[in-house]
C-alpha cells in the first residue's frame, strides 16, 4: 500500500499515456476504415462489408449491421500487414530503411501529448483541459514536432536508393518547407487575438479554445482558417497535394520499396497526421469542445459534462477527417509546379497580408478602446 | 461558306479565380453521389443477369429427346483459332441407338482446353448440327492445368438440353412411317 502510494504519481502518467496511445491507434485504424468506406460511397460502391469476427459477428441483427459497416475490417487489415512476407530489397540502405517508418510515425504520436481533447471543472470550480501535458507552448510544440514527420518520408525516399522514392522524398521536403511558412503565418493572427498581452494562456491550445467561447475563430478569421486548412492538406500529404506519393507518376512515391508491416507503419502515420491535423484545426478554428458559436456550453460541471465535451470535440474531429476524405475524391491532384506556385506565390503573400491586416486592426482597436 | 459563331469568352471573375466556388460545387457533387443508390452487386450471392447470346464457356448440348447432337464432324476443331478443341471420333453403340448407329458418328472424346479457348464463338457458328453452344457460364477456375480441360462428360453436364427447332431424327422417323424415307 505504502509502495503504491509513493509510486502512484509516476505510474499514473504512464497509465494515461498507454491508454491514450491505444485509443489513438484505434482511431487510426478506424480512419483507415472510414477512408475505405467513404471512398466507396462516393464512388457508388458499398466498401468493405464482409469481414466477420466469430461471436461478435454472430449476434443476431447487430452482428450483421457491424459486418455491413465493415467494423471488423481494421482487424483483418492489421493482421494482413503483420503476416505478409517482409521483403527488404537488396539495394536499400538497411538501417535508414528500417528507421524511416518509425521516424514517420513517432512525431504524430508525440504531438498527441499536448493536444487537449476535452475539459473538466476541478474542485475549485476552475475549468481545466483534459490533456496529457498542458504546456504553455502547446501550439509551438505541435508545429515543431509534426514537421519532423517529413523526415520519415525523406529518409524513406533516400534509403530506398531508387529513383521514384527519391523523387517522392525530394518533393515532400520541398512541399513541407513551402507550406510550413504559410501555416505558421496563418497561425500568428489567431494567437494575436487569442492570447492578448496579459492573458494567462500564452500559446497553449487550451487558451485558444477558451477564447472561442462566444465566436469561433474560423468565423471571424476565415482567411487564416482557409490558409491553415490548405497548408494542413499539404502538410499531411493528402490529395490534392500528395506529391510525395502521387501514384500516377511516381508508382508509390516514397513507399514504393516498402511492404508488409513497414508499409503499414507509413500508412498509420499518414492517418495519425490527419487525426492530429484535424484535432488542431478544430481546436484553433472550430471552437474545440465549445457547443455552437454564440451559444453557452450545455455541458455540466460533473463527469457527464467532461464526457460530453470530449464527445462533442471528437464529433468535430470526425467531421474533419471525413472532410479530408471527401476532398480527396473531389479534387484531382495538382501538378508539382502548381503546388509550388500555390504555396509560394499565392498562400504566402496572402498569409503575410492577412497578418499585416490583423496587426493593423488590433492596433486600431486597442487605441480606440483604451 | 459556313458561318462560324465566335463565342465570347468572359474573363474570370474574382470569385472564379480563387476556385473556391468551384471547389464547393465539386464537394456538393461528390456528396450527392454518396447518397445515391449503390451500384455494387454482392457477387457470389447475387449473380448478374446474363443477356441472351452471351458468349460464356463453350458447351455441348443434347436435343430435347436426350440424343447427342454432335456428329463429330470436327469442323469446330478445325475452325478453332487457338486450337483449343480436340476430338476423337467414335462409333455409336448399335445396341443403344439402333437408329443412329452406322448412320452418324459421335465423339468418343471431346476435350476443350479452357486455358486456350478465347471465347470467340466460332465453334458455335460453324457447327452444322447446332451441337456446341457458348452459354452463360462465365466464371471458371481450377487448381491444375488438367482441371481446366473440359472433357466430354463435363461439356454435356455444362450444356444440358437446349430447345431444338429441327428434331432431325423425329422427322426421319415420321417420314419412314409415312413411307417416304428418302
Ligand atoms: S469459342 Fe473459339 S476458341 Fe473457344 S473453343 Fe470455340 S472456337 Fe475455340
Ligand atoms: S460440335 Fe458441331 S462442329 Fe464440332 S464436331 Fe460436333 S457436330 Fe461437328
Amino acid at each position: 500500500m505504502e509502495l503504491l502510494n509513493t509510486s502512484l504519481p509516476y505510474l499514473l502518467p504512464i497509465v494515461y499515456a498507454v491508454a491514450m496511445i491505444s485509443v489513438f491507434m484505434g482511431l487510426c485504424a478506424y480512419s483507415v476504415l472510414a477512408e475505405r468506406k467513404v471512398s466507396g460511397w462516393i464512388q457508388g460502391r458499398v466498401g468493405p462489408n464482409r469481414t466477420r469476427l466469430p461471436l461478435l459477428g454472430h449476434i443476431p441483427i447487430l452482428g450483421n449491421l457491424m459486418t455491413g459497416l465493415g467494423l471488423f475490417q481494421p482487424a483483418a487489415d492489421g493482421l494482413k500487414f503483420l503476416f505478409k512476407e517482409e521483403i527488404t530489397p537488396g539495394h536499400v540502405r538497411k538501417s535508414y530503411y528500417y528507421l524511416a517508418p518509425i521516424v514517420a510515425l513517432a512525431p504524430a504520436l508525440t504531438t498527441m501529448v499536448v493536444v487537449p481533447f476535452g475539459r473538466y471543472v476541478d474542485a475549485d470550480g476552475v475549468m481545466q483541459p483534459l490533456v496529457l501535458a498542458n504546456v504553455d507552448l502547446g501550439m509551438l510544440i505541435v508545429l515543431a514536432i509534426s514537421s519532423l514527420g517529413v523526415y520519415g518520408i525523406v529518409l524513406a525516399g533516400w534509403a530506398s536508393n531508387s529513383k521514384y522514392p527519391f523523387l517522392g522524398g525530394i518533393r515532400a521536403s520541398a512541399q513541407m518547407i513551402s507550406f510550413e511558412l504559410s501555416m505558421g503565418l496563418a497561425l500568428l493572427p489567431v494567437f494575436m487575438w487569442a492570447a492578448a498581452p496579459g492573458s494567462e494562456y500564452g500559446m497553449s491550445l487550451f487558451g485558444v479554445v477558451q477564447s472561442q467561447q462566444s465566436a469561433w475563430l474560423g468565423l471571424w478569421q476565415p482567411l487564416s482558417a482557409l490558409i491553415f486548412l490548405v497548408a494542413l492538406f499539404a502538410e499531411t500529404n493528402r490529395l490534392p497535394f500528395d506529391m510525395a506519393e502521387s501514384e500516377t507518376d511516381l508508382v508509390g512515391g516514397f513507399h514504393t520499396e516498402y511492404g508488409a508491416f513497414k508499409f503499414g507503419l507509413f500508412f498509420v502515420a499518414e492517418y495519425a497526421h490527419i487525426i492530429i491535423g484535424s484535432a488542431v484545426f478544430v481546436l484553433l478554428f472550430a471552437g474545440g469542445w465549445n457547443f455552437l458559436p454564440w451559444l453557452a456550453d450545455p455541458w455540466g460541471d460533473g463527469l457527464i459534462g467532461a464526457l460530453l465535451s470530449v464527445g462533442w470535440f471528437m464529433a468535430k474531429v470526425f467531421f474533419m477527417i471525413f472532410f479530408f476524405i471527401w476532398m480527396r475524391w473531389t479534387l484531382p491532384r495538382f501538378r508539382y509546379d502548381q503546388v509550388m506556385s500555390l504555396g509560394w506565390k499565392i498562400l504566402l503573400p496572402v498569409a503575410v497580408g492577412n497578418l499585416v491586416l490583423n496587426t493593423f486592426i488590433i492596433a486600431i482597436y486597442d487605441t480606440l478602446t483604451r | 461558306m459556313a458561318k462560324t459563331k465566335v463565342l465570347e469568352r468572359k474573363p474570370l471573375t474574382f470569385a472564379e479565380k480563387t476556385f473556391l466556388p468551384q471547389i464547393a460545387g465539386g464537394l456538393k457533387t461528390t456528396f450527392a453521389t454518396m447518397l445515391q443508390k449503390k451500384v455494387t452487386l454482392q457477387y457470389p450471392e447475387e449473380r448478374p443477369n446474363i443477356p441472351d447470346n452471351y458468349r460464356g464457356v463453350p458447351t455441348l448440348v443434347r436435343d430435347p429427346n436426350g440424343r447427342e447432337k454432335c456428329v463429330s464432324c470436327q469442323l469446330c476443331e478445325f475452325v478453332c483459332p487457338p486450337k483449343a478443341i480436340r476430338i476423337t471420333p467414335g462409333e455409336i453403340d448399335p445396341e443403344a441407338e439402333p437408329d443412329r448407329a452406322h448412320v452418324e458418328k459421335a465423339p468418343k472424346e471431346f476435350d476443350i482446353n479452357m486455358l486456350r479457348c478465347i471465347y470467340c464463338g466460332l465453334c458455335q457458328e460453324v457447327c452444322p448440327e447446332e451441337a456446341i453452344y457458348l452459354q452463360d457460364v462465365f466464371s471458371l477456375s481450377g487448381y491444375s492445368r488438367e482441371e481446366m480441360i473440359n472433357n466430354k462428360e463435363k461439356l454435356y453436364e455444362l450444356g444440358g438440353t437446349l430447345p431444338d427447332s429441327h428434331y432431325k431424327w423425329d422427322k426421319k422417323k415420321a417420314a419412314e412411317v409415312a413411307g417416304n424415307s428418302h
